[in-house]
């Protein structure tokens, strides 16, 4: 592995980005819109739900926490169609970089387009309502990796899908994060889901950041079992979506994909 | 004209061996074995479907063979392209560079993938020699498709290449850049002593640029030998009425005549 190469391909995402005013208020703007959204209906639930009440700012954390895995996921789905609509797989993959290096590289501008979009929200949020999203303490830490992680994997195959079925797949790189929002029990715990979906919920690491952040929040207490468990999730769906990852770029290989996508 | 070292040397560059590409029942590439030498400039001619671009991207690693075994610079490109691509570079007008890119932009990112030492020289000398200075601050995607092709063309050597691989290098270019260009390989090729494999339909850039010219036609490669031996061979006056022969017929070529593949 070449650390120029992974410079190399984090240049080129950042050319990319400095350059284009669209791409720079699509990182901002969502997060901010969300956060005044949220942060509006945290405080009208404040004075109307003992839950929310009891814990100020528990829906607007889970807002941030799952903007990280969905900005997280975004980075590297979105860095994989950049070079699909710019017809630049083929120069790429002729080139001695190497496929985990590219991936590398997404990951590591996936981490800075997380937090560059998420800053200003995290400002209004403390600005307009009070609300820090560091007050959640040396947890944080753990709960930001894990989501970020998330994302990856989830990024992964999403890159997989599309190498395999082609742009017509594109639209996961948006959906896939809202299909799973449902069951990682983001705004209330997972024993509100029926019992046969709380298995579904508890084998996805974003049920039990979530559950960790609400324990921290809500009940004042850290349960870093919580946090062990989305790591070991983590940890596995990573090692299989990347093995899925490069069972789809050897068959884009075989078929020529790498060539004919963007086309 | 590049003197024809083909013969001269015995170092092989690449070395193909019952080389098939199928997709699905189809045979793109069928069974096709040859060699080029070190410091030749080969032409790989053949109508449109002929099998020239897969044969290209099997040479490069981007498209696996069903079959046989592709060799480049010592490297199997099955299994360990890795070794070679360093070493190789390639353009097409088919595959583009990001558009949103300024042009520097776009060098600088191939030369770092590259590990090219003193990138911003090596881009200033490649803007100077192939005429493109004006354009080094302009987005790539602005430019003409004559422009975007000597750009891709300074990609293609940004890093020096020992092999350098060109699917219709000219095309899109007027006259007069045609010829810069082709100026520009020809002393490329006889100053580093690189090996060149030219895909093209312009028969005077081959006869031109190609000591040694491989012809395909549906998959398998049909003849092969230097411009004027093939034109001698099949009493014709030019390159571009011998192409016609073998695109539309089957040609008539003694067994003895033909070279060893």
């Amino acid at each position: 592995m070449s650390a120029l190469r992974i410079w190399a391909m984090v240049l080129r995402y950042w050319y990319l980005l400095r350059r284009s005013i669209p791409r720079l208020l699509d990182l901002f703007y969502w997060p901010a819109v969300n956060v005044v959204l949220w942060g509006f209906l945290s405080q009208f639930l404040a004075s109307n739900s003992s839950f929310v009440a009891k814990a100020g700012g528990v829906l607007l954390a889970g807002m941030f926490l799952w903007d990280v895995m969905f900005r997280s996921q975004l980075g590297v789905s979105v860095g994989f169609l950049e070079e699909v609509w710019s017809r630049n797989l083929g120069h790429m993959f002729v080139s001695p970089l190497r496929a985990h290096e590219w991936l590398a590289s997404l990951m590591i501008v996936s981490i800075f387009r997380t937090f560059l979009g998420l800053a200003p929200a995290v400002l209004i949020a403390m600005v307009m309502y009070h609300f820090s999203l560091f007050d959640l303490g040396l947890p944080l830490a753990g709960f930001l990796a894990n989501l970020m992680i998330m994302g990856w994997w989830l990024a992964l195959l999403i890159v997989a899908a599309i190498m395999r079925y082609g742009q017509g797949a594109e639209n996961l790189a948006w959906a896939a994060a809202f299909v799973l929002s449902p069951i990682s029990a983001i705004y209330y715990p997972v024993a509100v889901l029926p019992g046969w979906l709380q298995y579904v919920a508890l084998a996805l690491p974003g049920a039990h950041v979530f559950e960790g952040m609400r324990g921290v929040m809500v009940d004042h207490v850290f349960r870093p079992g919580l946090l062990m468990n989305a790591a070991a999730l983590n940890l596995v769906y990573l090692a299989l979506s990347g093995l899925v990852f490069l069972w789809a770029f050897a068959n884009a290989r075989k078929r020529g994909a790498l060539l004919q996508l963007g086309e | 004209m590049l003197p024809n070292i083909l013969h001269e040397s015995t170092q092989k560059i690449i070395t193909v061996e019952a080389l098939t590409k199928n997709f699905g029942a189809e045979a793109a590439v069928d069974g096709i074995s040859f060699t080029v030498a070190e410091g030749s400039v080969t032409g790989l001619l053949g109508g449109n479907g002929a099998g020239k671009t897969t044969t290209i991207a099997m040479l490069l690693g981007l498209l696996i063979p069903t079959s046989g075994s592709i060799t480049v610079l010592g490297a199997d490109m099955v299994r360990h392209r890795h070794r070679a691509l360093p070493f190789m570079n390639f353009a097409s007008p088919y595959i583009d560079l990001p558009h949103r890119l300024t042009v520097t932009e776009n060098l600088a990112v191939y030369a770092g993938l590259y590990l090219v030492d003193q990138p911003r020289q090596r881009i200033a000398e490649l803007a100077e020699a192939l005429d493109f200075i004006p354009l080094l601050q302009r987005d790539y995607g602005s430019l003409s498709a004559g422009q975007k092709t000597r750009v891709a063309l300074a990609k293609a050597l940004i890093n020096r290449p020992r092999l350098l691989l060109l699917d219709e290098p000219t095309a899109s270019l007027d006259p007069d850049s045609a010829d810069r260009i082709r100026l520009y390989l020809q002393e490329y090729a006889h100053t580093t002593g690189a090996t060149m494999l030219i895909a093209s339909h312009n028969m005077i850039e081959v006869e031109r640029l190609c000591g040694d010219l491989l012809i395909m036609r549906r998959g398998h490669i049909v003849d092969r030998g230097t411009p004027q031996g093939l034109i001698e061979r099949y009493g014709r006056q030019t390159l571009e009425e011998v192409f016609l022969d073998i695109a539309r017929a089957e040609p008539i070529v003694p067994d003895e005549s033909r070279a060893r593949l």
